[in-house]
């Protein structure tokens, strides 16, 4: 049997699975407690959960799987992220436009973000622009160091070509600033695109503090339980990655939460193709199911205001959940009452007025309307039926707008709600009909989460020789399916799900840029970890 | 006036009239809006208002866009492309043009004219895009397109004379390859006489207006394809849904067919060359076949489409000098190789036609 475990901004959601006897999987027991501050209470609380649900030994568990949105919220609230500075190579080019040039003032403060521009860098054909000068990134490390920068990305242009640049660079500002602060290297995040790589490679460093405690928590948690099973966290695309890799890359889980979510949708909804609405305690996300997978987003994807070009799936997400503030009134709109974007997140259960806190939260309303049953419904008597019925049209009418956007084309698509908050949402969209409901819609993404899979991927530029195409597709489609394996997925089970080839114009010598996915079911071995 | 508001809206129309080519244009649009937030506002000059003595430069990145998003500029080398020019003609340059409209081409003379203080052109050089530089209409009526300087981040800066345009884009090509796949150049220098006669009008004008009409319908729940479809005097010939891409490297570009639902199949070659319905050709180049998200209105490049992305095929007519014996052969189907006569979209496709 597996656990899945979806740690949410407000609520954290568990499910014991194991394999059904006519194929696929089985909800042996579902359960749902808030999101503690500390996430390690949270996890415990969900594992005794379940085990109270239905008892299981510990040592029957095979893996343990968690999605958190706990990274990507930290963005979207601009909490917690450390100082950080972007150090990019390639001058005298890309002087122009320097780091973090389009991003949201709120985010350059949030991470105190301080940019540099040094030598170095490469041309496409591997040439360099400009020998990295050692004496200038030691003095960008002084000046960083200065400035209490704990967490340094570093940037080089054409480094998916090659990292050369970046791992030189990476070991001279290392050795000034000590072995405490971590630097994250774009070329192990992002694709070709320099500023959308180097803008994810940011926020990864930005958060790699955070990701240290939050990994070690969740470890802790799980382990303390007497669960040995390994564990796993599920990242953008629906596969997984182990907690070292976690710890490195927590840009990884950005899309986790939706993607969870809509796979677990399909499960449960038995619809392969259809939106889904996942409505949490902070946003509400939206993507679109072909065939039981999200559709993947065509072009760069904006998260808090900044653009990245990690691959992610289509998701447009609105500042609506159950934790979202409800405002009545405000210069922007004059004419009825605001719900979201901020939240209260997990502090749901001190903050909201059914808790007998002192914020009136999107919750409150659902309460208030009969549509929940949770805290003290006297503490929302008073709420005035106006403003309840105005609060709920506004959810509506919001979210309905972000369905209608990921719409692609005229004909109905039958729209999925799942997620705790989904009751905010009414029976029906006007205009795009009924809206489906299914069992266990509040655990979906914990679902998503524990019949996630493992996968590869291969993302370069070839020159390709005249005559030599078919063995060079080959080749990168071979290399995915062994990383997959090398991921821990199982060889018989590992098919290649995505396939793209774009020769790329007025490049020499008929330079190609291939990608291949593959993905495979996770091998399950009953190990010990230490 | 062009102010950095108003650059949004230039990008997204500029990427449209790039019919498929250009790459992507917000690194263009971020180059522009940082120049004009440094310089203040670019006033934008019709063409048929250049005094007979204008000394015109044009400036433009020639280079693979993939490349430019990676290897960005370093900033001075587009105000030094024309400042190089001017010196060696001994010409102090008074106004800043576009030789094409599209992609990142409408953008990188905002950037231009900014830095140097001069204004811009409202108009270009095809009132469309195209992948080769003897492909202008100043060129076709007899505009050198040398002398033209060439220059780079690294401060590398050459000037080309050459017999013919297509000498100064083979050189060129080379070049810009040993500098790293991107260069700033300028060539096409023109009289204000010239420009006048030669030059498209309100270009620039055009593309904000596409752009506003673009997201100005998607705010307003209307079609966005149908808003473009106004501005630019076109006409939807087909929506459907990418059902194949084909893509094959030939001599450097990237040359493919899409193939749409319903029976609608794309030609292109870097931009949008050819577009047949049920058999039919509807419509080839010099006209200009545009392809939209069908939902949201934003163009679609050639290297983007993919296999179940919606999209609508709108089709233009380009300039009535592209349609001269003399243009056709600079860019006529036959120049990319493809064995047909140009077909223009109002001789097939009308009022009210398809979908």
């Amino acid at each position: 049997m597996r656990i899945g475990i979806d740690v949410g901004g407000t609520n954290t959601d568990a499910v014991l699975l194991d394999d059904a006897p006519s194929g696929g999987v089985r909800v042996l027991a579902a359960v749902k407690s808030a999101t503690t501050d500390d996430v390690t209470s949270g996890i415990v609380g969900a594992l005794t959960g379940l085990q109270a649900d239905h008892p299981f030994s510990p040592g029957d568990v095979d893996a343990v799987m968690i999605g958190t949105t706990h990274f990507v919220n930290a963005l979207v609230e601009a909490r917690r992220l450390a100082p950080t500075a972007a150090l990019r190579l390639g001058l005298p080019a890309t002087a122009a436009l320097p780091p973090m040039v389009d991003w949201p003032q709120r985010l350059v403060d949030a991470t105190a973000g301080r940019g540099y521009l040094a030598h170095g860098g490469h041309e496409f054909d591997g040439r360099r622009i400009s020998p990295l000068d050692p004496d200038e990134l030691r003095r960008h490390a002084a000046d960083m160091a200065a400035h209490g920068v704990r967490s340094v990305a570093i940037s080089s242009v054409f480094s998916p070509v090659t990292s050369e640049c970046e791992l030189a660079a990476a070991e001279i500002i290392a050795e000034e600033l000590g072995p405490d602060v971590p630097i994250s290297l774009s070329h192990e995040i992002g694709r070709v695109g320099l500023l959308e790589r180097e803008n994810a490679t940011i926020v990864n460093a930005a958060l790699r503090e955070l990701a240290a405690h939050i990994v070690d928590a969740l470890a802790g948690a799980v382990q303390g339980q007497g669960i040995t099973a390994p564990l796993y966290l599920s990242q953008n695309d629906g596969t997984l990655m182990d907690v070292a890799y976690t710890r490195r890359y927590p840009v990884a889980t950005f899309a986790s939460g939706p993607t969870n979510s809509m796979r677990g949708a399909a499960v449960l909804s038995g619809l392969g193709t259809c939106a889904v609405v996942d409505v949490g305690g902070t946003t509400s996300d939206v993507g679109v199911l072909t065939a039981g997978f999200p559709r993947e987003a065509a072009v760069e994807v904006s998260v808090a205001g900044v653009r990245t070009n990690f691959r992610m799936p289509d998701v447009l997400s609105v500042g609506i959940g159950g934790g979202s503030l409800v405002r009545t009134g405000s210069p922007e709109r004059p004419d009825g009452p605001t719900v979201g974007p901020d939240s209260v997140g997990y502090r749901l259960t001190e903050r909201a007025l059914v808790f007998g806190g002192d914020t009136l939260t999107a919750t409150d309303i659902a309460v208030a309307a009969g549509r929940a049953d949770i805290g003290d419904r006297s503490l929302v008597a008073g709420l005035s039926r106006e403003l309840v019925t105005a609060a709920l049209d506004r959810i509506a009418s919001d979210v309905a707008d972000v369905v209608d956007r990921m719409r692609i084309s005229a004909d109905p698509l039958p729209v999925v709600a799942v997620g705790g908050g989904s009751v905010l949402l009414p029976e029906a969209f006007p205009g795009l009909g009924a809206v489906h409901r299914p069992e266990n819609f509040a655990v979906a993404n914990a679902i998503g989460a524990a019949i996630a899979q493992v996968g590869g991927e291969v993302d370069r530029v070839y020159a390709i020789e005249p005559g030599r195409r078919d063995a060079v597709v080959d080749a990168a489609k071979q290399e995915a399916v062994d990383r997959a394996v090398a991921s821990g997925a199982d060889p018989g089970s590992v098919a290649l799900v995505d396939f793209d080839e774009v020769p790329i114009p007025y490049l020499p010598g008929n330079a190609t840029r291939i990608r291949a996915k593959a993905v495979g079911d996770l091998r399950l071995e009953r190990t010990v970890t230490p | 006036m062009l102010t950095a508001e108003d650059l949004p809206a230039l990008a997204r129309g500029a990427a449209l009239l790039g019919t498929g080519g250009g790459g992507d244009p917000y690194l263009g649009r971020l180059l522009a809006q940082r120049a004009l937030r440094e310089h203040g506002p670019v006033p934008l000059v019709d063409p048929a208002d250049l005094p007979d003595d204008a000394a015109v430069f044009v400036v433009a990145q020639m280079g693979a866009p993939t490349v430019s998003v990676e290897k960005l500029p370093a900033y001075d080398e587009i105000g030094r492309a024309v400042t190089a020019l001017a010196a060696h003609l001994g010409v102090t340059p008074t106004h800043v043009a576009c030789i094409e409209a599209g992609g990142i081409n409408s953008t990188i003379p905002v950037a231009g004219a900014a830095m140097l203080g001069l204004p811009l052109v409202d108009g270009d050089g095809m009132g469309r895009a195209f992948p080769e530089l003897q492909m202008v209409l100043p060129g076709v009526a007899g505009v050198p397109a040398t002398p033209m300087s060439i220059t780079d981040e690294q401060g590398n800066t050459g000037v080309l004379h050459c017999p013919t345009a297509k000498w100064a884009e083979a050189l060129a090509r080379c070049m810009t390859i040993t500098m790293g796949c991107t260069a700033i150049i300028s060539n096409y220098p023109m009289t204000g006489a010239r420009a006048r006669e030669t030059m498209i009008r309100g270009t620039l004008g055009l593309c904000v207006r596409i752009g506003r009409a673009i997201a100005g319908a998607r705010a307003g729940f209307t079609d966005p394809v149908a808003a473009a479809a106004t501005e630019v005097g076109g006409r939807v010939v087909h929506t459907g849904k990418v059902v194949d891409v084909e893509r094959r490297t030939t001599t450097g570009f990237a040359r493919g067919t899409a193939t749409l639902s319903g029976g609608c199949v794309l030609r292109f070659q870097n931009e949008h060359l050819i577009a047949e319905v049920d058999g039919t050709t509807v419509v080839t180049t010099p006209d200009l076949i545009m392809v939209l998200d069908t939902a949201t209105g934003e163009p679609v490049t050639t290297e983007a489409l993919r296999f179940g992305h919606r999209v609508s095929v709108l089709a233009a007519p380009a300039d009535p000098r592209w349609h001269t014996p003399e243009a056709i052969a600079v860019v006529g189907p036959r120049y990319f190789g493809y064995d047909t006569d140009p077909v223009r979209v109002h001789d097939t496709v009308t009022d009210g036609a398809p979908v």
